[in-house]
């Protein structure tokens, strides 16, 4: 039982490192924008089927294909904010981003089945079925990588966030808009921007979890989006660190009540949410509000 | 990490917990619909001026997660109305179907119908993907009084629901899945002690579908001495297979039965396994390996060897409308005799079995189709001959399991003494990624 106890830690804390890359974006999005981004489970499955793509038929590297991946979702993460986002104003916009991202993910599927059809694909690469044994454990590669993946991205959100005048121009428009603006940032850039780069890091979720997932297709976002929206409200709403954390934790909690009962996991999964958040109200990570205004 | 990104007001977070179990509901109650909304396709062939077309209504998962299997089962209700089409009709009167996209969810699938009745005021019904949606469905359909002769609803929760028991009117033209696993525990008895596995492992979906002929298996395993070192039941819906897969691997069993559902959770249990350096000796799958050239491209020809799957039919068949089947949907659709799905001959078998029965009856009328179809006739189908007990199940399909083997052929291997049965591979070969 001592083996199954420690296999199900390993596996936790590897999968949430995938959970983490799916999740970062959308708590990005969440913190600055103040939007529930309903579209991020399509975007991640958007993100696998880019390097499904980019592998099949170029037979380019899954993580060196991140380096097109990356890019192309920051400009459609862009041209999503600039286009349908932005023009939201007013009491009623957090809730009418809802519906919005909704309305999006409905056409980026759409189009997703148009393109690519209803048939499963799956990532494919040398380290996605090979593993290595450590500890009396196999750890499989894909796993590995993604979690150091998810470490870095992590400290590289927090490096541009908090070492970069962009980074400023962000956090001045998270406390405070109006201000913000009043000494001369462009808030409506910062936003297109954040967004840009919260779809971008979806990016690399969207490949960890083709090659986890054990395939995809169009209508895969959907079992996902409820887990993430849990995870970044687990971690603190914003908090990028949080996100990962809480991945880990959730996804550890799962596995180990899969060694007993697996019926109960994904229950407990969102039990576990509402127990801390009873305790904690804004997360392992989250604050108090200061945007309230 | 000293510092984290800040906060965010009472109400946003009250907004994004609604969104949590919006979405969680959604997830849930719709096994991953996509939407709630359906979509209509029609298929008319030209009609001739003079008699009315008979017009037949289905509902299908054109989307969600059992999109795979609604997509290949709109291909061979559509096949079946071209060809019933081109070759005049079915008493002078063409085909129209009428098909609405239920998201694969359960709910979805209970509006289509009563739209399809109340509304389109369709002349017969053709039955959905999966035991999870028949059974709601047929609630709708058995209260209007209509047949539902369908493919995919072979759970013995769908001959046994509240609505079937009371009006008969469901008819699966297919195998009941109850039996399905019976061949491959005959192997495993006919095997020399010596030779016979000693473990075995059940991992299962919690579906109506999945769940049956898996259990059942397991106890008459059981019974001949094979040690269950893993049952369990998982959320259908689950996103991730790893833990579970794990545990079934660090088990050691040597005999792996899967209560899938589809192919991605074939494929993320071979995945984990392969990660895990482990190979079970035998591995069969309620679903997924039948699946065809989805179930090829998702897990790797290689590794595709020896994997196993209990049904009814496959494209090498020998019969000869299920011959002419193949090649007209090779010839439409692409791809090879092995890659078609038994998703297309099921649905196929649905149209044959109702033409027979319009046309022995003399019209739509659905009381007499249903007392026809329960009048201990033999109809014949692309999958065999079809008979229906009192609950609508086919009574003289017989079970087998089939096998994907070198060269990409998906070959029937049990029962060894079937006609048509190749050797089976005895021991699953390592897996080649």
């Amino acid at each position: 039982m001592a083996r199954e106890i420690y296999q199900a830690i390993v596996d936790g804390i590897l999968i949430g490192g995938v959970y983490a890359l799916m999740a970062v974006g959308l708590t990005l999005i969440f913190g600055v924008l103040d939007i529930i981004n309903i579209a991020q489970g399509i975007l991640v499955v958007l993100g696998a089927y880019l390097s499904y793509g980019l592998a099949a038929r170029l037979h380019i590297d899954l993580f060196v294909g991140l380096l097109i991946t990356v890019p192309a979702m920051f400009v459609l993460g862009v041209a999503i904010q600039w286009s349908f986002i932005r023009p939201l104003r007013g009491r009623e916009r957090t809730s009418m981003t809802l519906l919005v991202s909704y309305a999006i993910a409905l056409i980026i599927e759409g189009i997703l089945y148009e393109v690519a059809g209803p048939n499963v694909r799956e990532l494919n690469a040398w380290y996605v079925t090979k593993s290595i044994h450590l500890f009396g454990f196999y750890l499989a590669y894909i796993y590995l990588f993604g979690f150091v993946m998810a470490v870095v991205l992590v400290l590289a959100l927090y490096a541009l966030l908090y070492r970069t005048g962009f980074g400023r121009s962000v956090r001045a428009t998270m406390q405070d808009e109006t201000a913000a603006r009043l000494i001369g940032i462009d808030t409506n850039r910062v936003a297109a921007l954040t967004f840009g780069i919260g779809v971008a890091v979806t990016a690399a979720g969207g490949m960890m979890f083709g090659a986890t997932n054990g395939g995809f297709n169009p209508n895969s976002g959907y079992d996902l989006i409820s887990r993430l929206l849990a995870i970044i409200i687990l971690g603190g709403l914003g908090s990028i660190g949080g996100a990962l954390a809480a991945s880990v934790f959730m996804l550890t909690l799962q596995s180990l009540v899969d060694i007993w009962q697996p019926q109960w996991a994904t229950a407990v999964f969102y039990a576990a949410l509402v127990l801390v958040l009873l305790v904690r109200p804004t997360g392992f990570f989250g604050r108090a509000p200061v945007r309230a205004q | 990490m000293g510092r984290k990104i800040p906060w965010l007001s009472r109400k946003a977070i009250a907004a994004s917990a609604a969104a949590v179990l919006s979405a969680a509901m959604v997830a849930s109650c719709s096994s991953s619909s996509s939407s709630s909304s359906s979509s209509s396709t029609t298929t008319t062939s030209s009609s001739p001026a003079t008699k009315a077309p008979i017009v037949i209504g289905a509902s299908l998962s054109l989307t969600g997660d059992f999109s795979t299997d609604g997509i290949n089962y709109e291909d061979g209700y559509k096949l079946w109305a071209s060809d019933v089409n081109a070759s005049g009709g079915i008493l002078g009167r063409q085909v129209e179907l009428k098909i609405l996209n239920d998201n694969s969810s359960p709910s979805q699938v209970v509006t289509n119908y009563q739209t399809l009745i109340n509304t389109d005021h369709v002349d017969l019904t053709f039955g959905p993907f999966s035991s999870l949606l028949t059974t709601p469905a047929d609630a709708v359909v058995a209260r209007a009084g209509y047949a539902f002769v369908e493919g995919a609803g072979g759970a013995p929760t769908v001959f046994n629901s509240p609505p079937n028991v009371a009006d008969h009117n469901i008819f699966d033209v297919s195998l009941p899945i109850a039996d399905e696993m019976l061949p491959f525990v005959n192997y495993i008895k006919s095997l020399p002690a010596s030779q016979r596995p000693t473990t075995a492992a059940y991992p299962m979906a919690d579906d109506p579908f999945a769940d049956p002929p898996v259990q059942l298996a397991q106890q008459m395993l059981s019974a001949l001495g094979v040690k269950t070192v893993y049952s369990k039941i998982f959320p259908a819906e689950v996103a991730d297979y790893k833990a579970p897969a794990d545990q079934v691997a660090a088990s050691g069993a040597q005999i792996v039965i899967l209560g899938s559902t589809d192919v991605p959770t074939v494929a993320a249990f071979m995945q984990a396994f392969e990660q895990q350096h482990y190979t079970p000796k035998l591995f069969l799958c309620a679903a997924g390996p039948d699946q065809g050239s989805a179930f090829l491209s998702a897990v790797g020809k290689g590794n595709a060897i020896g994997m196993m799957v209990p049904n009814g039919w496959y494209p090498g068949f020998n019969d000869p409308a299920s011959q002419k089947l193949i090649t007209e949907y090779v010839a439409k659709y692409g791809g090879s005799a092995s890659g078609v799905s038994a998703d297309v001959a099921e649905a196929y078998s649905v149209g044959q079995v109702m033409a027979q029965a319009i046309t022995a009856t003399g019209g739509t009328d659905n009381a007499k189709i249903i007392s026809y179809l329960h009048g201990n006739v033999t109809l014949a189908s692309v999958q065999g001959p079809v008979k229906f007990d009192s609950l609508g199940e086919n009574a003289v399909s017989d079970a087998f399991v089939f096998q994907w083997q070198t060269g990409d052929v998906f070959n029937q291997v049990l029962p060894a003494t079937a006609a048509g049965s190749k050797t089976i591979i005895g021991t699953k070969p390592a897996w080649t990624s």
